[in-house]
């Protein structure tokens, strides 16, 4: 900045009292008022899924003991606890991935820092995304041959699940 | 024009603390240091937790290997700290949302801010109670 001239004017224009308020042209799209209303719609479905999820797997049962395969399997096996997961999934990760993003804007001064943090927080969420949803729909909860599940002792492994 | 400057209140000699040059604003700004340390952290245990949960397609041997980790008590209180920091973040992101949608929000944001940490106390006092007595007597 060094090099403007002494006495020239950098304020913006002051506006006449009386003018009528223009929306800023600046942008084209309402992308971050979306993100705003995402972050708050999403933020209150989070509640009651993860709520649930913490306390079904926490303060059920054994709690964090009975977490095992076979449990997981359990839920699995139930395409209640598949949807819950697969909502909570990607309604967790991309509120996340846009708070992230705004926290990065703040604290990331150099461009070229801005960028490439931002590329690979892009990057993870991409990975957590496609795994996630595919193993939700991947997995096979009979994989045990020793599963006490009811849907994997009739008539062997032939009986069609959600997964297959 | 005595009456011109009378808005202002008359400053008393010696009561009046230098305001520094830090700014440490109260509940609001701590409220939102918290909600963003604890919307970060989360975020970072989301990575590792989807990562570890996708070895369930791998065997259930290396599934129950991995979860097993989970299970030890330095591990049981870093879970109480996980549980603790999403609590908060839910309870003061709903804060938020009354302060941008409620018309009473802006004025109470204060009175908000301690139902929150009074809210945070109620829950978090009966989790840890079931929660660190699984993990230390098991
Ligand atoms: C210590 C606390 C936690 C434990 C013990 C735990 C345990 C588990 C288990 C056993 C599963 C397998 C499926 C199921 O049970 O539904 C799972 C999946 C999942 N959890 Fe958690 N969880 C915890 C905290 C969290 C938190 C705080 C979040 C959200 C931010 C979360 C998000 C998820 C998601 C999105 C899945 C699905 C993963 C996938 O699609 O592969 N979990 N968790
Ligand atoms: C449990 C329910 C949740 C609620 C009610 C909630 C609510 C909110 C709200 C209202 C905001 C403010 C957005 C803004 O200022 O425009 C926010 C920010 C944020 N949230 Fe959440 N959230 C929840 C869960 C999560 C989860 C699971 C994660 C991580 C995966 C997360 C990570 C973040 C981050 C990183 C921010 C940005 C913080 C900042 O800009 O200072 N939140 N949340």
């Amino acid at each position: 900045m060094s090099d403007q001239a002494p006495g020239a004017s950098y304020a913006p224009a002051l506006e006449t009292p009386r003018s009528p308020y223009r929306r800023s042209k600046a942008t084209r799209t309402n992308w971050e008022l979306y993100g705003w209303l995402f972050m708050r719609m999403s933020g209150l479905a989070l509640v009651v899924l993860v709520f649930g999820h913490l306390f079904v797997n926490l303060m059920t049962g054994d709690g964090i003991h009975q977490v095992d395969w076979g449990f997981v399997a359990g839920k699995w096996s139930s395409p209640f606890w598949q949807v819950w997961d697969l909502l909570m999934l990607w309604l967790a990760q991309l509120h996340g991935t846009n708070g992230v993003r705004t926290v990065i804007n703040d604290y990331a001064e150099r461009d070229a820092t801005r960028f490439w943090l931002k590329m690979a927080l892009y990057l993870a969420t991409t990975i957590v995304i496609v795994v996630g949803t595919l193993v939700i729909f991947t997995f096979d909860p009979c994989a045990d041959p020793n599963s006490m599940l009811e849907i994997c002792r009739a008539a062997g492994s032939t009986v069609p699940t959600i997964t297959n | 024009m005595a009456t011109s400057t009378s808005a202002t209140k008359p400053v008393k000699p010696g009561r009046q603390k230098p305001a520094g040059t830090l700014y440490r604003g109260r509940e609001g700004m701590w409220s939102w240091v918290m909600h963003r340390i604890s919307g970060v952290l989360i975020f970072f245990f989301l990575f590792v937790h989807v990562l570890d949960t996708a070895t369930v397609r791998i065997s259930p041997e290396v599934y129950d290997a991995v979860i097993g980790q989970y299970k030890n008590p330095v591990m049981g209180l870093g879970e109480a700290g996980l549980v603790g920091a999403v609590v908060f973040h839910a309870l003061n992101g709903i804060r938020i949302i009354l302060v941008d949608f409620w018309s009473g929000g802006t004025k109470h944001q204060r009175k908000l801010f301690w139902g929150v940490v009074a809210l945070w106390v109620v829950l978090m006092v009966p989790f840890l109670v079931r929660h660190l007595t699984n993990v230390f007597t098991h």
